[in-house]
């Protein structure tokens, strides 16, 4: 018998005596917030969210999303002890809008399949996102064109993620409901950090150690 | 395990296929949990490390717990998810394994220990690499699967940072989110001092520093790895797609940048549909770290051309879960998603820390899990190694009734020994004694006047230290308090003369019964 048959049959032996009954799941939890996406409480909430966890985040509406995006970029470079090229070096996914980008002094290098050491190169990344959940101050990637693939919001070491307001639901089931499973998604929610040591949080490990989320509105 | 013809207790029809093997893996101690703990108590540093470190969880828990309005209503569907997936666990088991091939993958599955290691290290072999990276599991710590690639000339580099202090203290883990939790920062700092090649000589003992320090020392061996291993806190059948969280993006580097992906994952780990992680993914972190949301989860559905790793497998491992699943009230262990909220409350883990345990499941879940996964023959102290206060169960996410399951693995410990033994041991005999004595209220107080005799054991203190055999079992790890003077009987009878004579012995019986309303 194979190790898979084997399996199947010991679980089908251990629920077979008293084959223990499918209840339904009572979902009497909350399933959707109070306030529709976008509402300007639950940008509130996820900015306070956002900021709890030392991620940044600044408001701006479509005519000044490439002035924000710049200063995301040179604060989010402008730390004490950090090597920067000069200037600096950002990936961004092909599917960007290009309009965003236009106010950085930085060099500015699509992904067109760039090698880990490429990207490892680079200081910071620019993406979209695909939704954000205001209570837990949560950005979900989904691989969209203007997300890029995983590794691009990975290996540098700045994110700056440009979340539309009408993205920002308030729960965790109404951000699950808008997901597409088929795609690969990365739930983030603020720097890397580990609470590792004495199970005290402390931000910035492996992932991008600086998260800016540039709230653009309309 | 013992079959046990007739008995309350149902098992496996083959327990030595069924249980996880003995010689691999790490389930069971060297030590009974006594002896062990006993060990433990004497280390005042270690209870200093884990008391700070679990008060300090408690509270950030409790915090974000509290601002959870449908906290209740969220266990309940968890508990009842996850009850619903054991019941329908072999179609679920085949619907995922369906989704993961559509989408790209290869699915294995392990009857035990020694077949996963076997997949694991045939997969890694094929690759050709010689070193893989790894994201912290619970399933491959507790099948050994890195010293069974160590035997096949394959390094694996733990990339959690607890894992990583573990790893490079030559240690083993004591906490199921937190190996290292009974680290404090200075012994941190000690180790990667002693153990990390070009650390700055310069580290402080700052948490941040440290980090920093780990962040340096796996960069490059991220960037170069070709073989990711991992486990998963969730599986979803109606979609295929496997999950992970974590916090530092270690497991983001693992599960992206390789070539190859292997996944090891407990059959108990699916929940049935996509939706479901809407319920977990609020339980989750608000009970393990104390967060609103970890900082990172992955999600990955087989092969996603031109992003991540292209070939991807999934090993599904028994190693007992199937015993575990055939004992109708133990079988809820299964439910638990590894949050560790249960060590965090206990009053034995946070004296006796994780290591007494000697499974990687330690604390309260530990105590019903790895006697299960093993046969309880082999972790037979565990069961016994609580206060049944019943904290664990009260902030449990799933509502695993970690007492009610412990009481019945003690007696199903005592029915599996019965049933193995034709001479009875001093406790049967002790029990059998009692009961004779408690049947009849005659000998029952013709009992107690004799224990009364029992304070010339005592000394000044009141406390009788040592008993002869068998009773000796009980004051081995406790005093006894000395019989008092007088009886309740007696003295009810004392104080209670004017009472009808006729009812005295019936009413004194429900005296001694709790029942007494005078």
């Amino acid at each position: 018998m194979s190790a898979r048959d084997d399996v199947l049959a010991r679980v089908r032996r251990a629920l077979a005596t008293d084959e223990p009954s499918i209840g339904d799941v009572p979902r009497t939890y909350r399933q959707r917030g109070d306030r529709p996406p976008g509402d300007p409480a639950l940008i509130d909430l996820f900015v306070e969210r956002l900021t709890d966890y030392r991620a940044h985040a600044r408001r701006t509406t479509t005519d000044d999303v490439a002035g924000h995006v710049a200063r995301a970029i040179s604060e989010g470079l402008d730390q004490p002890g950090r090597d920067r090229h000069a200037p600096p070096r950002i990936v961004v996914p092909s599917g960007l809008p290009t309009n965003w980008l236009s106010a950085t002094d930085a060099d500015v290098i699509p992904d067109a399949g760039l090698t880990v050491d490429e990207l490892d190169a680079c200081d910071g990344v620019v993406t979209a996102a695909s939704v954000a959940i205001a209570e837990t101050g949560t950005i979900v990637l989904d691989g969209e064109s203007d997300q890029g693939r995983r590794a691009i919001s990975l290996v540098p070491d700045l994110h700056v993620c440009v979340v539309r307001t009408d993205q920002i639901v308030e729960t965790v089931p109404e951000g699950v409901a808008r997901l597409d499973p088929g795609r690969p998604l990365t739930w983030i929610s603020g720097p890397s950090a580990t609470s590792d040591i004495e199970l005290d949080r402390v931000e910035g490990v492996h992932g991008p150690r600086t998260l800016h989320v540039v709230l653009l509105d309309g | 395990m013992v079959m046990i013809e007739g008995g309350p207790f149902r098992h496996d029809a083959d327990p030595n296929t069924a249980t996880a093997p003995r010689g691999v893996g790490h389930l069971r101690g060297d030590v009974a949990f006594p002896t062990a703990a006993r060990a433990a108590l004497t280390d005042s540093q270690l209870r200093r490390n884990i008391g700070k470190a679990t008060g300090t969880i408690r509270a950030k828990r409790a915090d974000v717990v509290a601002e959870v309005a449908d906290w209740e209503q969220l266990r309940e569907a968890g508990r009842a998810c996850k009850a619903a997936t054991m019941a329908r666990l072999p179609e679920l088991l085949v619907q995922l394994e369906e989704r993961v091939v559509a989408a790209g993958g290869t699915v294995h599955w392990a009857r035990d220990a020694v077949e996963a290691n076997a997949i694991v290290v045939d997969l890694v072999r094929a690759t050709g690499s010689d070193e893989v990276v790894k994201v912290k599991s619970m399933a491959t710590q507790e099948i050994g699967l890195n010293e069974a690639l160590a035997e096949a000339g394959i390094a694996a580099l733990e990339t959690d940072l607890a894992e990583l202090i573990v790893q490079l203290g030559d240690d083993t883990p004591s906490h199921i989110l937190v190996p290292a939790i009974h680290r404090n920062r200075a012994e941190i700092r000690e180790i990667f001092l002693r153990e990390m090649p070009g650390v700055d000589p310069e580290l402080t003992d700052e948490p941040r520093r440290l980090a920093m320090a780990a962040r340096t020392h796996l960069r490059r061996r991220f960037l170069s790895a070709r073989v990711g291993v991992s486990g998963a806190n969730f599986a979803v059948a109606e979609t295929g797609t496997l999950s992970v969280v974590e916090s530092e993006g270690n497991g983001r580097m693992c599960l992206t940048l390789p070539d190859t992906l292997i996944t090891v994952m407990g059959i108990e780990k699916i929940v049935p549909t996509w939706r479901d992680l809407e319920v977990f993914l609020q339980l989750l972190p608000r009970s393990s770290t104390g967060e609103r949301m970890n900082p990172y989860t992955s999600m990955w559905t087989g092969v996603h051309p031109g992003d991540g790793p292209q070939d991807v497998h999934l090993v599904l491992l028994d190693n007992g879960r199937t015993a575990t699943l055939a004992d109708e009230v133990g079988r809820q262990a299964l439910a638990c998603i590894r949050c560790s909220a249960c060590l965090n409350v206990c009053p034995v883990y946070e004296r006796t820390g994780g290591h007494a345990y000697g499974s990687v499941y330690p604390g309260p879940i530990g105590a019903i899990l790895s006697p299960q996964l093993t046969g309880i023959a082999d972790n037979a102290s565990l069961p016994f190694a609580s206060s049944l206060c019943g904290a664990c169960y009260d902030v449990c996410p799933v509502k695993i009734n970690i007492p009610e399951v412990l009481v019945h693995l003690r007696a199903r410990h005592v029915e599996e020994r019965r049933a193995s033994r034709t001479v009875p041991n001093a406790e049967e005999l002790s029990m059998a004694a009692v009961g004779w004595v408690m049947a009849e209220p005659r000998r029952y107080a013709a009992a107690q006047r004799a224990a009364r005799a029992g304070r010339m054991l005592a000394g000044g203190r009141g406390r009788i230290r040592s008993l002869p055999p068998p009773l000796s079992a009980w004051t081995a790890s406790r005093d006894l308090p000395a019989p008092p003077t007088e009886t309740f009987r007696d003295w009810w009878a004392r104080t209670h003369a004017d009472d009808d004579r006729s009812d005295h012995t019936s009413r004194a019986s429900s005296s001694d019964s709790g029942r007494h309303t005078s």
